[in-house]
């Protein structure tokens, strides 16, 4: 590993340690989630209902970390914030893995 | 951006999975014949960029979060091809292991963060750029190729979302899965992209790039490709 890409990881340890920002900046300045991830519960307050193809599409598929939370729904900040350091830390060996195993199959395929 | 399940029909979905498909494999092919194992480490450090960039979410006081995606530097580091199964490696992370983005809308998710931003990043680069090789020039390039293509890559979104009233309606009238037509949907996701989030991603792209030009300049894809074999 050279000493640039050594740096680099570097920098990402410290992008992982910095996220919980992603989570309390919105919390400070009281901004809620993205547009059009609603959940169902949100959506019926929005609109009034919940549109009935998305009912039976919403609950399709149960994340093991939903929202990047380990404690489930009603987490504490604290653990909230352990969480998003722990899913920054675990994407980060996730993504490599998975790129890992990617390049081996594009550079081996059909060569 | 990430679209959850629910929020677009199968004639939706089951379309952009295929376009989505399409173009991994075609990434596939090209990169059969360039991807060196040189370049591997920085794949995966461009996926793990991707990845970490979007869990800061960029509060708009009182309404809502959006994030940069990293789509625009990684592709004009390592060229659109990569950048597109980089993101698009992150995208089905975080829809399998995080529900971020929903397993039915990955091929829609993957087609806007991954396929068309990478292209639209890598397109308005060379296009600004021109010849310059360094300078303001260049800099405002990596600014612009940032900014547009989050902005682009939303406005997809929001065609995705603002056409699901159009095509599928239950007995009584109501849509069956988004519910925000296109003239709600449309200038929702354009307006906080083009202010504030879109800001931050060319500001990101600017700014890294600023970086591996100092450090490793022979690194960058949209630098290192004679014009003819854009």
């Amino acid at each position: 590993m050279t000493t640039f890409q050594k740096k680099l990881w570097i920098g990402l340890l410290v992008m992982a340690l910095l996220t919980p920002l992603g989570i309390l900046l919105p919390d400070r300045f009281k901004a809620e989630g993205a547009w059009g991830e609603w959940s169902t519960e949100k959506l019926e307050k929005l609109v009034g209902y919940v549109p009935e193809g998305l009912k039976k599409l919403a609950d399709l598929w149960k994340a093991p970390v939903a929202d990047y939370n380990f404690g489930g729904e009603g987490a504490s900040m604290t653990v909230q914030v352990v969480s998003y350091i722990g899913s920054g830390l675990l994407g980060i060996v996730a993504c490599a893995l998975a790129v890992f195993l990617v390049s081996r199959y594009i550079t081996r395929h059909g060569k | 951006m990430h679209i959850p399940d629910g929020y677009l029909g199968p004639q939706t979905y089951i379309p952009l999975y295929g376009v989505s498909v399409g173009f991994w494999a075609i990434a596939q092919k090209k990169l059969k014949k360039q991807l060196s194992l040189k370049h591997v480490p920085y794949l995966a450090m461009a996926a793990a960029f991707s990845f970490l960039i979007q869990m800061f979410n960029i509060p708009i006081p009182g309404g809502t979060t959006g994030h940069a995606v990293g789509a625009g530097i990684i592709a004009i580091l390592l060229g659109p091809w990569t950048a597109l199964l980089a993101v698009s490696v992150v995208l089905i992370i975080q829809a399998i292991v995080f529900g971020d983005g929903g397993i039915t809308a990955l091929g829609a998710n993957c087609f806007n963060m991954a396929v068309v931003m990478s292209f639209v990043s890598y397109w308005v680069f060379n296009l600004v750029r021109g010849k310059a090789e360094g300078g303001r020039r260049l800099s405002i390039a990596a600014f612009l190729s940032g900014y547009l293509s989050l902005v682009v890559a939303a406005l997809f979104a929001a065609v995705e979302f603002g056409i699901q009233p159009l095509i599928a309606t239950g007995a009584d009238g109501r849509p069956l899965y988004a519910p925000y037509p296109l003239s709600v949907a449309l200038p929702a996701m354009a307006l906080e992209h083009l202010f504030p989030f879109g800001i931050v991603e060319g500001l990101v792209t600017m700014l890294l790039l600023k970086y591996f030009l100092k450090n490793d300049r022979d690194l960058v894809y949209a630098l290192s490709v004679p014009s003819t074999d854009r």
